[in-house]
């Protein structure tokens, strides 16, 4: 009944020719969008990254091909930019991995306060990333931070974190740690709560030790869930700027200067919008690459384990 | 003996729960205490805990840094484009989820993994030829950029995973597809459609770098205003303290209220079901 009042039968002709394309008037004005804001872009940078254009001379556009590319491959600065991307996402991604299915495994289990624990594990990832810099700024801080009060209460001479090209590396990897371990440990908490029952029950059976049940069933099911997650939180920590440039803007000197930063630094700091389109370029290079091995892995691993 | 045990193992499963919980929090907690600390009580390492807290470092965010303008901004910027977000987003979810339209779901998947920053040389370029740097529309139209593919990301396996019963009743009645859509498959969908908006206006609201270089004066938002407390200077600690309190927030706030649906937003795409 309810059903013919909201949709008494349209006679004109527009409904008609809606109702022959609703899928295309559905999608339509995101499509528009994604073109205009995305496509068109995308094309623009190709082509800039083709040209000398410093907006800072006002000399103009140059089609020089190849030479902002050539440029940057032959620049150290751009390599170390990419060694230093590639070292700090491995090295936050691979620690959050194992911490991350280490303290969903210690959580698989009911228990009081499991709704408050993992609302604050949500905390550090949708706090505004900026205001999370902020603060890690204080916490890092020389002389008034906590971090070097801890050091002291152990014994260990104070560090200078995020001051000193040799710390800041690291100290930018415990941030993102600390950020993002609650992602790849409530997408494994998740995976967990979707394992079958069967295979526990057979092992039980089988007289299978805990540690068996768990690298035998639990991790080898869980993973592909995990690895999925994994891979997604690589490509965001390729990403990471806002942390990075909050607290150093790259510095100091160029120590934590990561592709992302370099391409602001090279577009907006230097106006070099043609150099900084093909860093751009060459990142997204980087990011699917990244992105393609990864997944090759994924599905050897998991092809494997079945 | 063995009920001794178990409560040595429930204890046990409680410290350690205990301090990794302190590890999760421990930041914010120091950011609500330096809040309240004057600059000379955050430089010195004593009483770390235990202090007379001052309450001047609020109003001063909104005195002398003028807070209320970039509240506002961040404000507008997040309600709009994640109102702009769903507006497109959802027909869009709804056409790739029933019609197969596997190109264009892929295409904005891809969009999802780019950095944000490949489009802001020729944004720059282009809203400054037009005149919308430092404006509204600018800032929306980029946040757009995050909103509208994590919209669709979301919500086409919701869509997806709808009974189709209740669709194809209405189908078989002669009911048009864009009235199943919005009187039908939306209703259904409101518990994912309220996760989306709110991560949207989120990520919207903590967007920090489309505004490094759209904004002005006129438009700057919070996550810049707090930037600029680092440029002076001599950093007012106490300050920057209450500011980043008072920027985190709302977002604390909505994760709390809202932890279930958000776990199910961020952890989506992953775990299917």
């Amino acid at each position: 009944m309810r059903r013919d009042v909201m949709c008494g039968k349209g006679t004109m002709k527009i409904e008609d020719w809606t109702e022959k394309n609703a899928k295309y008037v559905l999608t339509l004005p995101a499509v528009i969008f994604v073109l205009i804001m995305v496509v068109f872009p995308l094309i623009y940078t190709i082509s800039v990254s083709f040209q000398e254009w410093n907006l800072t001379t006002y000399a103009g556009r140059k089609w020089t091909g190849l030479r902002n590319y050539a440029e940057l491959l032959t620049d150290e600065r751009f390599w170390n930019a990419t060694a230093r991307t590639l070292i700090y996402s491995f090295s936050a991604v691979a620690i959050e991995a194992v911490l991350g299915i280490a303290i969903a495994l210690f959580l698989n289990r009911e228990f009081k306060g499991k709704n408050v624990t993992k609302t604050l594990f949500l905390l550090p990832m949708v706090s505004t990333p900026v205001a999370v810099g902020m603060v890690w700024l204080l916490l890092y801080e020389p002389t008034m931070g906590l971090a070097n009060y801890f050091l002291s209460i152990l014994g260990i001479s104070p560090q200078p974190w995020l001051t000193s090209r040799t710390t800041v590396l690291p100290s930018l990897i415990i941030i993102d740690v600390w950020q993002w371990t609650p992602i790849v440990m409530l997408i494994t908490l998740a995976g967990l709560a979707t394992l079958p029952k069967e295979p526990y029950d057979s092992a039980k059976i089988d007289g299978a030790s805990k540690f068996q049940i768990l690298t035998k069933i639990t991790l080898p099911l869980v993973m592909p869930t995990v690895l999925v997650g994994l891979l997604i939180r690589l490509i965001d920590a390729l990403k990471t700027y806002d942390i990075i440039y909050s607290t150093t803007q790259g510095g100091p000197g160029e120590a934590s200067e990561t592709l992302n930063i370099l391409g602001y630094v090279l577009g907006f700091s230097y106006f070099q919008m043609g150099l900084g389109s093909a860093l751009i370029i060459l990142f997204l290079l980087v990011v699917t690459i990244v992105s393609l091995v990864f997944m090759k892995l994924r599905n050897k691993a998991i092809s494997s384990l079945y | 003996m063995q009920s001794t045990r178990n409560v040595m193992k429930r204890i046990g499963f409680y410290v350690i729960l205990i301090l990794i919980l302190l590890c999760v929090s421990f930041p914010f907690i120091w950011m609500i205490l330096a809040s309240f600390k004057t600059q000379v009580q955050i430089q010195s390492l004593e009483n770390l805990f235990i202090f007379k807290p001052t309450f001047s470092n609020y109003p001063k965010v909104f005195k002398d840094y003028d807070f209320w303008k970039p509240i506002l901004n961040s404000f507008i910027v997040a309600f709009f484009s994640t109102g702009i977000g769903l507006l497109l987003g959802l027909p869009a979810s709804y056409g790739i989820a029933r019609f197969k339209q596997k190109l264009f779901g892929s295409i904005i998947l891809v969009i999802r993994f780019f950095p944000g920053i490949t489009f802001l040389i020729p944004w720059f370029s282009i809203f400054s030829r037009i005149g919308l740097i430092d404006t509204y529309v600018a800032l929306i139209l980029s946040h757009l950029l995050i909103n509208l593919p994590f919209i669709i990301w979301l919500m086409v396996p919701f869509f997806e995973s709808m009974p189709l019963e209740l669709e194809d009743a209405a189908r078989v009645d002669g009911c048009p597809t864009l009235k199943i859509f919005s009187k039908i498959a939306l209703p259904l969908a409101s518990p994912g459609i309220i996760t989306g908006s709110l991560l949207s206006f989120v990520f919207s609201w903590n967007n920090f770098v489309f505004s490094m270089v759209l904004c002005g004066g006129r438009t700057k938002t919070l996550p810049l205003a707090v930037f600029n407390f680092v440029s002076y200077a001599l950093i007012d600690w106490g300050a920057l303290m209450a500011a980043t309190v008072i920027i985190t927030l709302p977002v604390l706030a909505i994760a709390f209220v809202t932890q279930r649906y958000i776990i199910q937003g961020l952890t989506a795409g992953a775990v299917k079901g």
